[in-house]
């Protein structure tokens, strides 16, 4: 039982990691919430769902498709509606990824209609496995594979590459980072490109799990994908990731002991408990002031 | 090499630079002293361009500077140490001077490159996996000026490299920077130390609130009374 849960938990949290790397990156480099994301999250769901659906193609293919789809995308989100506002106030930026965000998701309502929609039964054929006392779907292991891979993709990206180097000094310290000769808005660019592919792939992995993709789906998944972020100390990697994990398997062992009509609060809860403890969350940098 | 004609910078309703000229030749150090707030950094920061030049125009090497973005600029050869040292301080010894070299992409010499900074600062040499913000003040001087000649700069510009340092370190840091000079780099120095940074440079500038009121060879402005009174705490 208490395996079952915590397989369940680590899938659905591996699934909120993905999403809230793409908020914590982005707030670490330009310190912008970016509203839009979990819209973003929402449209690689239905890229998805179209790549298998139309295209028969394979849940691996339609996971890269999307990721390539929004990363597309997200860089120009960036470009059109957060770069023009970058030497504007900090509210201004995230009133514009609000207005993203609605447009977004109304804009699938358009295009979709209201229903929820479902993949084909051939889009992953679904087996049990029996590990220990715990019954694991394929599906699970799908979920946690893909993240795991991702994220490890992700951490070999930002420590060993040269752009991925370049984010890191870009977050720590802007105007130094562009007297080193980098090109900070590519860099800007090239974060937005990486959190929408994640949050794409998440979308996929969350729209086969649960068998249904809405253009409202982003909302309650972006929200907690931030509160993942932010728990986790928004700007750091390994918080999000942690964060994610925390509040997947917490949420599922909530609902498991009883708790299931509280289970978006859940979350919340956590989030305003650690928040109290430890304001910059559980592996935020204290934030010294720039002069 | 450099010539800054008549530039000024605004901060909001603040006149922080008001007609700024000088000119800096290959080779040489030029020492830019003024009080604090007189605006000196925000001269090197208009010539990276990270504040924008509201008139005035800032020629290097036959190229105008205010058109261009930060990092081009830097591709063009100019360097800034920032005041503050500025290490990445989550960032290894290592990453720090890889950063510096970012414009390059020539592997093999940026490891040879790499080679001679650890055998001129062995200090660094010691500490090259640690993260930047464990060094002391001084380690951390000397990276950020290491980090800077990564890129192989033609023209160095220095943000106050003896702030807070111990007087020991201030002499060794000013012999690397005569040291850097000699081997072909252009220095533009800018302290509030004019008595050290007059005793290595060729000439000097005088920044008075946003404006250059005086200027000449090092050793006649070591003498004259003005600035002596005023810089020299006499």
């Amino acid at each position: 039982m208490f395996l079952q849960q915590l397989i369940n938990g680590v899938a659905l949290g591996s699934v909120y990691a993905l999403i809230a790397l793409g908020y914590t990156m982005v707030y670490g480099i330009i310190t912008l919430i970016n509203f839009a994301h979990g819209e973003i999250f929402m449209v690689g769901a239905f890229v998805g769902l179209l790549l298998i659906s139309y295209f028969k193609v394979n849940v691996f293919i339609a996971i890269v498709g999307a990721m390539i789809v929004c990363m597309i995308m997200g860089v120009l989100i960036e470009r059109i509606a957060y770069r023009p506002l970058r030497k504007s106030s900090r509210l201004s930026a995230l009133i514009s990824a609000i207005g993203v965000s609605i447009f977004l998701s109304s804009l699938a309502l358009m295009l979709f209609g209201a229903d929820a929609k479902g993949f084909p039964d051939s889009a992953f054929p679904v087996r049990q496995l029996r590990i220990g006392s715990a019954d694991v779907s394929t599906l699970q292991l799908l979920i946690i594979g893909v993240s795991a891979c991702l994220m490890l993709g992700l951490e070999f990206i930002v420590q060993k590459t040269k752009i991925g180097k370049a984010m890191r000094a870009t977050s720590e310290d802007y105007n130094t980072a562009a007297l080193m000769g980098i090109d900070v808005n590519r860099v800007i660019s090239f974060t937005f490109a990486l959190g929408s592919a994640l949050a794409a792939a998440g979308g996929v992995l969350v729209g086969v799990l649960f068998n249904a993709v809405s253009f409202n789906m982003g909302l309650m998944a972006g929200l907690k994908a931030f509160a993942a972020a932010v728990l986790g100390g928004i700007g750091s990697i390994p918080g999000a990731m942690l964060g994610g994990l925390l509040l997947g398997v917490s949420e599922v062992f909530g609902v498991a002991i009883g708790y299931s009509s509280y289970r978006d609060a859940i979350a919340f809860a956590i989030l305003v408990l650690v928040l109290l403890v430890k304001p910059t969350g559980l592996l935020g940098q204290k934030i010294t002031k720039k002069v | 090499m450099l010539k800054v004609e008549r530039i000024c910078v605004d901060y909001g309703a603040v006149k922080a630079l008001r007609d700024v000229s000088f000119r800096i030749e290959q080779g040489e150090i030029v020492a830019l002293i003024g009080a604090n707030g007189a605006g000196k950094t925000t001269v090197l920061n208009a010539i990276s361009n990270i504040v924008p030049s509201a008139c005035g125009s800032i020629v290097y090497l036959g190229k105008e500077l205010t058109k261009l973005a930060p990092h081009e600029i830097v591709k063009l050869g100019i360097s800034q140490v920032p005041e503050g040292r500025r290490v990445f301080g989550r960032m290894s010894v290592v990453e720090n001077l890889e950063m510096g070299a970012f414009t390059r992409n020539d592997k093999e010499q940026i490891g040879l490159d790499l080679e001679k900074i650890f055998q001129r600062f062995p200090r660094l040499a010691e500490r090259r996996k640690q993260p930047a913000k464990t060094l002391s003040g001084g380690e951390q001087q000397m990276l950020a000026m290491a980090r800077a000649l990564m890129s192989r700069p033609k023209l160095l510009l220095l943000d106050e490299p003896s702030m807070g340092l111990a007087p020991m370190l201030v002499e060794q840091i000013f012999a690397i920077v005569q040291e850097i000079n000699r081997s072909g780099t252009t220095i533009l120095l800018v302290e509030q130390n004019a008595n050290m940074a007059l005793s290595i440079a060729h000439r000097g500038y005088v920044l008075e609130t946003g404006e250059v009121v005086l200027q000449g060879g090092a050793g006649e402005l070591a003498s004259d009374p003005q600035v002596r009174s005023a810089y020299l705490g006499e």
